[in-house]
């Protein structure tokens, strides 16, 4: 298979969850629509490590791997913290700060 | 295939230290008793820091871009930004120290009786000193990260403990917490744009190295669609970081819900950490093409002058209204880094400092003004206040001033040389646009000063809090920095002279 359709399947995925994350209101599927962005990112890096015939990319992908655990960890602290005290994880309840 | 790293200890320590400092803090909070963690945390974050400085000392002149088989470049630009931003650490924990910012029970739901408890009992958060030495040693390693997997990881370090940093607010939990959600899917959504960009650079070079990055150009080694995507979405990144416009949306809703010292320390050690990689790329790997990116730059440059100074005349809160000067200096910095030569480097440097310290003080001089419930940021009560308390007004003044660049002031300076840097690249453009947005930018500082001196004290008026003397050393040694830098800057000038070069 032609080595170029993993990299259309990491644009159409990054093009995915970019697009999500402008157009959900709920802070969990924005959060999993970033999650799908490094996970493209991934793809890509994996992808170009097979053309680049070394194996920079996919240490590359490991350490993208740790950082979006504990990124998890973080947001899903971050939105239960907002979720208890306002019973909703939607974004447009949160505007309290004006524009 | 995989050969034993070899590590160069004593260049790494400076970060070492922070980072081992930052793991004390998490056992002190594990073995500790609420009431003595307060005073043994803020002993040891400022000792630490107070190492870690004076390692850095030691080896200043320790120049290598081996110090880690290549992953960070230990020069002397590197070195004077890492010590930058641990002396403004430095003073931002004296005013993190004051117990009167944060949130007594984080997890507990504003007004609930857990709340209520926690804040009779006296107890405080003290994880905020362990999270600030993270945020440092992700700040140290951002500007002498030269390697990409390096600079993403260090991003993240940096950006991670500020996320929690700005939900830690002890008055107005709501916003603060909303500022933390707002700030971390947006961090986030960032990052995300950077690490893509970073797998199609790896794409066109076959390497992660940004020294090999910057020979690949030459060879032409892949095909520059991919260098085009790499280097548009890793800019997105690093211009979400320093909030240059398109990007910047975050910042004065950030600004304003985090605790005011987080506010301070973000402010000026997170655009120091991401300037400083910004100029290491554009300086470097991204300097023999930059014929594709400096009208790109340059674009966004002024669009930053000009919109962040119209949009902070129109704010009333002084929170917001730093924010968006925050802003209006990236566009100023931003000239810095497309002027591409040596003494635009030093400038920005120079700048770096300048801005730094005031915009400590000044935020360390917002968390003195207060009423019954808390800080007051609304510009309207701040009117008068020269009347009651003549010293804070004058060194407020003295801060927004220097971020107004009038002389006798540090900003003056760095605003100066940073122009004629770009003058001498020949950008006439962003001169030009550059002074007109100062002369705009200087007409609300002086609304601000005059706000506070000129105008009647309205009857619910506030009042300024005397400050403990922790907060009153930082404001103290800010104040002082500023008009010194101002008045003989000749001291600053020729150390970033020295210590502005960059190795590959």
């Amino acid at each position: 298979m032609d080595i170029s359709n993993y990299l259309y399947l990491s644009v159409i995925l990054f093009t995915i969850g970019a697009t999500g994350v402008l157009v959900r209101r709920n802070a969990i599927v924005i959060f999993m629509c970033i999650e799908l962005m490094l996970n493209a990112a991934n793809l890509a890096l994996v992808t170009f490590s097979r053309v680049a015939g070394n194996l920079e990319g996919q240490v590359a992908s490991f350490f993208t791997m740790v950082v979006a655990a504990c990124e998890v960890v973080v947001g899903l602290a971050i939105i239960v913290t907002i979720y208890r005290s306002r019973r909703s994880a939607s974004v447009d309840d949160a505007s309290l700060l004006k524009n | 295939m995989f050969t034993m790293p070899t590590l160069n200890y004593a260049q790494l320590a400076p970060i070492l230290i922070v980072l081992g400092g930052a793991l004390l803090g998490v056992l002190v909070e594990a073995f500790f008793g609420s009431k003595r963690r307060g005073p043994i945390q803020i002993t040891l974050s400022l000792g630490t820091l107070v190492i870690s400085f004076a390692w850095l000392l030691r080896i200043r002149n320790d120049i290598s871009a081996t110090a880690a088989m290549g992953s960070v470049a230990t020069d002397g630009f590197g070195i004077f930004l890492q010590g930058t931003i641990l002396v403004l650490a430095f003073l931002a924990v004296l005013l993190i120290a004051d117990n009167d910012h944060f949130a007594p029970a984080v997890s507990a739901l504003p007004g609930s009786e857990e709340e209520a408890a926690a804040i009779s009992s006296g107890s405080r958060t003290t994880e905020v000193f362990p999270l600030t030495l993270f945020a440092v040693a992700g700040m140290m390693l951002f500007p002498i990260a030269s390697d990409f997997i390096t600079l993403f990881v260090a991003l993240e370090v940096l950006s991670l403990p500020l996320y929690i940093m700005t939900g830690l607010s002890r008055r107005r939990r709501l916003m603060s917490q909303e500022a933390a959600l707002k700030y971390f899917l947006l961090g986030a959504y960032s990052s995300a744009f950077f690490l893509f960009g970073i797998a199609f650079l790896y794409g066109y070079s076959g390497t992660l190295s940004l020294t090999d990055v910057g020979t690949a150009n030459i060879f032409s080694a892949g095909s520059p669609v991919f260098l085009y995507i790499g280097m548009v979405f890793l800019t997105i990144g690093l211009l979400f970081k320093v909030g240059a416009v398109p990007f910047h949306s975050w910042t004065p809703d950030v600004y304003q819900g985090a605790p005011t010292p987080i506010t301070g320390f973000m402010a000026a050690c997170t655009k120091i950490a991401a300037f400083g990689a910004l100029l290491r790329i554009f300086y470097g790997a991204f300097f023999l093409m930059q014929y594709s990116w400096k009208p790109f730059l340059t674009t966004i440059a002024i669009i930053t002058m000009v919109l962040g100074s119209i949009a902070a005349m129109t704010q009333r809160d002084i929170k917001r209204t730093l924010a968006y000067s925050s802003i209006t200096h990236a566009g100023f910095l931003l000239a810095g880094v497309v002027a591409l030569n040596k003494a635009g480097l030093a400038a920005s440097m120079f700048y770096l400092v300048a801005y730094g310290f005031a915009t400590v003080g000044a935020f360390g001089i917002v968390t003195l003004v207060r009423d019954s419930s808390g800080e007051v940021t609304d510009l309207s009560k701040w009117a008068g206040l020269a009347k009651k308390s003549p010293l804070v007004s004058v060194a407020m003044a003295l801060f927004l001033l220097s971020f107004g660049g009038v002389p006798m002031t540090s900003g003056f300076i760095s605003k100066f040389s940073i122009f004629t840097a770009a003058y001498q690249s020949g950008n006439i453009a962003i001169v030009v646009v550059g002074v007109l947005s100062s002369a705009i930018a200087l007409f609300f500082y002086l609304r601000v000063v005059l706000t506070l001196f000129f105008q009647e004290a309205p009857t619910d008026g506030v009042s300024v809090v005397i400050p403990s003397i922790m907060t009153r050393i930082a404001i103290g040694i800010c104040a002082v920095m500023t008009l010194l830098l101002g008045v003989y800057p000749s001291l600053l000038l020729n150390l970033v002279d020295t210590m502005s070069t960059l190795v590959h």
